[in-house]
């Protein structure tokens, strides 16, 4: 029943932002591409952030790498969705090797390394001009068709690569994996003594943590035309995606999906109404998070707060009505 | 009876401090074996060096036939080595099945979570612990997180269990108990290497009896024999102690 309305949540959001083009203008569409967007790599930074417990902030190294993977390959000739897939396996390889060395490290000493990694491939992409265009960036050839065409078409195949991500989830939420990774979130001594590979399915969540945030790397690559190392790099990036899930519910299936689109919509309407303020304000939700929500909008007893709410209110309701 | 496991001059160092060194014996298929010696002789590292926590800085163990001095912790639990700790180590999230899923999921060989949580079942049963099945891990008391912990251990499917310090911190009653439930499983066929600190319980479970002190073993045998013996008297237990315990075998 559970499983039933989580699904139906997540196919009635997928059909709601694929709808849009039909429906909406272009200003909406791009935020129903970068709804998509971010949501995968929420749903990717579940699976080392959320099942395993490790706080990585490596997404946007992940996401960088497939935006000049992607780039590179398309400038020397690769077809488009082959240069994508290029990038998408490329940053599995750099994931899976990358994490047999920094998942020895744990907790704070992960978390640091981590976001190192991304200032690493932000400082040897741009110095590496021969290969990437270094600071001046690169220009990545655009896609056929008119502005509205070109945003279906990313908007889709974003929507595509996020129906993968999040059934990917549900499998490893079921699988053995799933199990052995809550195992070394909660205990990972305790997980080791049981027989559980700790080493082995830690590189595997990184791994999966890295995948698709490499796809939608290369394809909004495409997407914008232009990529420089600190856009395709950003720390912003990196701090972001944790904030949605922990924002949706760390460790849900559905969480990072609703963290994603709660964010992006708060950010849209401070952006908006708070030119100057805007990111002080997202620092604001950070720590109202750290406080008050540490299990996010998934976990909190939506039906006691109700039954709080009105049993408060009619409280209320017949004082005043006493007082009158 | 045959050999399960051997240990051949195994030692540790931990830079200059020579925490175990160069002990050597073997424990037969089917029997309970107590490990004592005082506070820091070695006892949990030797339990340690045997199931791949620490490598071995010298020595060599051997598993049913099977050199694995270089096994990783996840690679003896696996092949039949399980331990619990001390201070006990569960899921605290998890219900109490899933604790004891775990084992068998990854320890006992199970192919699939359903088939894990069947087994966890029988051993929450066996162990005395179904009632709170569905309970999370966190909210047991002492006694019970013991239990869990045998029930963890159990479900790994093992074929030696090395117990340390299972009964600490528990009291006269429920030490009886979890006495009756280390008898049972020895009835299974399991292999039990017993820390204990409690003489009574030692002698009245063991078969045989080891003697760690400063890292070195220096006495193994025979219970009644173990404690008359004046190297283990003036180690551990200690003159008054063991002229007690050789007057109440006279009564008995």
């Amino acid at each position: 029943m559970k499983q039933l309305l989580c699904f139906g949540a997540f196919a009635l959001w997928v059909a709601m932002i694929a709808a849009t083009p039909l429906l909406a203008d272009n200003y909406t569409i791009r935020i129903a591409i970068s709804v998509s967007m971010f949501s995968v790599m929420a749903v990717s930074w579940n699976f080392i952030g959320g099942f395993t417990g490790y706080p990585s902030f490596s997404t946007a190294a992940f996401f960088g790498i497939g935006c000049y993977a992607g780039a590179i390959a398309q400038r020397n000739g690769v077809p488009l969705v082959l240069a994508w897939m290029f990038a998408t396996i490329l940053v599995a390889v750099f994931a899976a090797l990358l994490g047999a060395i920094i998942l020895r490290l744990k907790g704070h000493y992960f978390a640091i390394g981590s976001i190192a990694i991304v200032e690493l491939t932000r400082l040897i992409t741009s110095s590496w001009g021969s290969l990437t265009g270094g600071g001046d960036g690169l220009n990545v050839p655009l896609l056929q068709g008119n502005p509205q065409e070109v945003a279906g078409l990313v908007l889709y195949v974003m929507l595509g690569i996020l129906v993968l991500a999040f059934v990917t989830s549900v499998y490893v939420d079921r699988s053995r994996l799933g199990f052995g990774l809550k195992c070394i979130s909660q205990n990972e001594d305790a997980a080791n003594m049981v027989g559980v590979n700790t080493t082995a399915f830690k590189i595997v969540a990184y791994t999966l943590s890295a995948v698709f945030c490499g796809a939608v790397g290369a394809v909004y690559a495409s997407w914008v035309g232009y990529i420089d190392p600190t856009d395709s790099f950003s720390i912003l990036l990196t701090l972001k995606v944790p904030v949605m899930v922990l924002l949706g519910g760390a460790g849900t299936l559905l969480g990072p999906i609703l963290g994603t689109g709660v964010f992006i919509l708060l950010e849209e309407i401070f952006w908006a109404n708070f030119l100057e303020w805007n990111r002080a304000i997202l620092g604001g939700i950070i720590v109202f998070l750290i406080f008050f929500l540490p299990n996010g909008l998934l976990k909190i007893q939506y039906l006691q707060l109700y039954a709080a709410v009105s049993r408060k209110l009619s409280i209320g309701s017949s004082k005043s009505g006493a007082g009158s | 009876m045959t050999e399960i496991l051997r240990l051949e001059n195994v030692g540790k160092q931990f830079g200059g401090i020579h925490a175990v060194n160069n002990v050597s014996f073997s424990l037969e298929e089917g029997e309970i074996i107590g490990l004592i010696g005082p506070n820091g002789a070695g006892k949990t590292t030797l339990v340690n060096l045997i199931t791949g926590v620490h490598p071995l800085s010298s020595g060599k163990v051997i598993f049913a036939g099977e050199d694995v001095s270089r096994q990783q912790a996840f690679q003896a639990a696996r092949r039949g080595l399980a331990r619990t700790f001390q201070i006990v180590q569960p899921f605290p999230k998890m219900t109490v099945l899933e604790n004891v899923a775990a084992g068998a999921m990854f320890g006992g060989g199970s192919t699939s979570v359903q088939e894990a949580m069947v087994l966890a079942r029988e051993e929450l049963e066996f162990v005395g612990l179904a009632h709170v099945a569905d309970t999370a891990a966190s909210s047991l008391a002492l006694p019970n997180r013991k239990r869990l912990e045998l029930a963890k251990s159990l479900a790994m499917r093992p074929k030696v269990l090395l117990l340390d310090e299972v009964n600490a911190g528990l009291n006269a009653t429920e030490i009886d108990g979890a006495l009756d439930l280390i008898r049972k499983i020895a009835a299974r066929g399991v292999t039990i290497l017993i820390i204990e600190h409690l003489m009574k319980v030692v002698l009245s479970i063991s078969q045989r009896i080891l003697v760690l002190h400063h890292g070195e073993l220096i006495a193994q045998g025979d219970p009644r024999t173990v404690i008359e013996d004046p190297q283990v008297v003036e180690a551990y237990l200690g003159s008054k102690f063991a002229a007690r315990v050789k007057a109440e075998s006279h009564h008995a």
